[in-house]
């Protein structure tokens, strides 16, 4: 008996705009409207998928969500733990499992997040874990947590400012080419980004992600029922989530880590795991879709997915690897979350789909293997690697 | 007058956590210690990581620590640090207490001099209703 394979066969999102942007509709009816577009995506219907899968505190209820589809069974819903988009791989993961193990036939994996309309992720919030031990020190943000961590980091390494801002210039240049980038019309040059204002040193605006309102889903299911659909097919490789240790203390890292793990993204292990998995090298990486919240963390991801050695991400992204057109490495292709939208990471999964379908804004030729990572420098951090068979 | 403005964010701490806030009433920094095997832990858990007993000492902090890492935060995402902009939050780390660090300010200096391995003093700030937060400066 062959063993059930996974595999992406269908994406759905919504319209990406500024925080408060979406206004006519609620976030669960824009999630549900992107779950659909997956499935239709897919050449599916609803009565398809019998599993649903988010990750992360999602808003939008599962088995609510399976009546808004009209779902006739539900046989697997399921969330990972942590704050963000830590999970973000890691629901797919879950997909993954289910479709894998027999549980379910195809699962919808989705992210609904319309920050107008509920929490803003940048404004302080009471309810952390932890909360205590950093909000009396006015350390309330995302922003300014993880600061510690990429002070740290170039603390020990060779990191620069230039550093940072070529994530940040790479992911405008790219939502440049795409027109569903929130920033798809604002050019974005070297002066501007250190002329940005300082939010927390060494993190300037544009060092830090966009605040939107947005929804995407994915569409998995078994490798066998993706060769009769009508999209290439898409095999997860691998997808894994967990954590280091002490990695879950603290709202968003702890401070108490070896200084090895300190200044990382807790992605070291993770990244292990997941390559053996695969059954693939870091050299086989054509294009990486990295969580991109803060820059500082896609240069320490850069380093910790064996792309280059500890320490040497400055160096590797100054020669210009993370480009489209001279890079070995293009990475977030879409604009990521510094430039396209902030979907908690699901829209970083969609692009690696349509890289590896050839249909990217920004598309490298010939993708066929892309690394995709969930949240960095939280706990538990996600990644997968998706490969066009 | 405490550091921040009165309508800073209080600790508002867990049944877990209520320990340590005691302590700070007292102008006394103390971390968690296991009664079994010493491992030292913060923030507080209800469990030793190193073997599972529940068992609490509260040890106490020397008053000198070293700057681990730091930020100086420029933008306000709570209305109440608008005043007080830019202001330092750090990590500090006791070189006679090793295996804890401490999420901390430090306070009366040029964000500009803050570095990594700047050695700090603590200092009690009195933020009212008989609590006392603990903080840094050089
Ligand atoms: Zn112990």
């Amino acid at each position: 008996m062959t063993r059930r394979k996974a595999c992406l066969v269908g994406v759905g999102q919504s319209e990406f705009t500024r925080w408060g942007g979406i206004k006519d509709r609620s976030q669960f009816q824009i999630t549900a409207q992107a779950i659909v577009s997956a499935i239709r995506d897919a050449g599916m219907q609803p009565a398809d998928v019998d599993g649903l899968a988010s990750f992360s505190d999602d808003a939008n209820s599962a088995p609510l969500m399976a009546v808004a589809l009209g779902l006739p069974k539900l046989r697997w819903s399921s969330m990972v733990w942590g704050g963000g988009g830590g999970g973000s791989m890691g629901g797919l993961a879950q997909a993954c499992a289910a479709v894998e193990s027999g549980q379910a036939e195809a699962v919808a994996v989705y992210r609904g997040l319309c920050q107008g309309q509920g929490r803003r992720f940048g404004k302080f919030s009471a309810v952390r874990p932890g909360a205590s031990f950093v909000n009396p020190f006015g350390l309330f943000s995302p922003p300014s947590m993880l600061a510690l961590l990429v002070r740290r980091f170039m603390h020990l390494y060779p990191i620069t400012e230039l550093h940072l801002a070529e994530v940040a210039l790479n992911a405008r240049a790219n939502a440049n080419r795409n027109p569903n980038a929130v920033m798809h019309d604002k050019p974005l040059t070297l002066e501007q980004y250190l002329d940005g204002r300082w939010i927390a040193e060494p993190l300037r605006l544009y060092d830090c992600c966009l605040e939107t309102d947005g929804a995407c889903a994915v569409v998995v299911t078994t490798r066998e029922r993706a060769a009769d659909l009508q999209q290439p097919v898409i095999e997860v490789l691998s997808s894994i989530h967990g954590g280091g240790p002490q990695w879950g203390h603290g709202p968003l890292a702890s401070h108490n880590m070896p200084d090895a793990d300190y200044a990382s993204t807790n992605g070291r292990g993770l990244a292990r795991d997941l390559y053996a998995a695969a059954g693939v090298a870091p050299a086989d990486i054509d294009v990486a879709q990295i969580y991109d919240h803060f820059s500082g963390l896609v240069l320490m991801a850069l380093e910790e997915y064996g792309f280059c050695g500890r320490g040497e991400s400055g160096a590797f992204v100054e020669s210009g690897a993370i480009r489209r057109d001279s890079g070995k490495l293009p990475i977030n292709t879409s604009g990521g979350q510094l430039s396209e939208a902030y979907v908690h990471g699901m829209n970083l999964l969609i692009e690696g789909v349509r890289q590896l379908r050839g249909t990217s804004t920004s598309q490298v030729p010939d993708a066929r293997v892309c690394l995709v990572t969930g949240g960095l420098g939280v706990s538990p951090t996600s990644a997968a690697i998706l490969g066009r068979v | 007058m405490s550091y921040f403005p009165d309508d800073m964010p209080r600790p508002e701490p867990t049944m877990d956590e209520a320990g340590f806030w005691e302590f700070c009433k007292d102008r006394s920094l103390r971390f968690q210690a296991c009664t079994s095997c010493g491992t030292l832990r913060h923030p507080p858990l209800p469990m030793c990581p190193h073997c599972q007993s529940c068992g609490i000492d509260w040890k106490e902090a020397p008053p000198d620590a070293e700057v681990y890492s730091y930020t100086v935060v420029r933008h306000a995402s709570h209305p109440a640090v608008t005043p007080r902009l830019p202001y330092v939050v750090a990590v500090v780390e006791f070189p006679a207490l090793p295996g804890v660090r401490l999420i901390t300010n430090i306070t009366d200096i040029d964000p500009g001099a803050v570095r990594i391995g700047l050695p700090v003093k603590l200092w009690w700030d009195d933020i009212g209703e008989g609590m006392h937060v603990p903080r840094f400066r050089a």
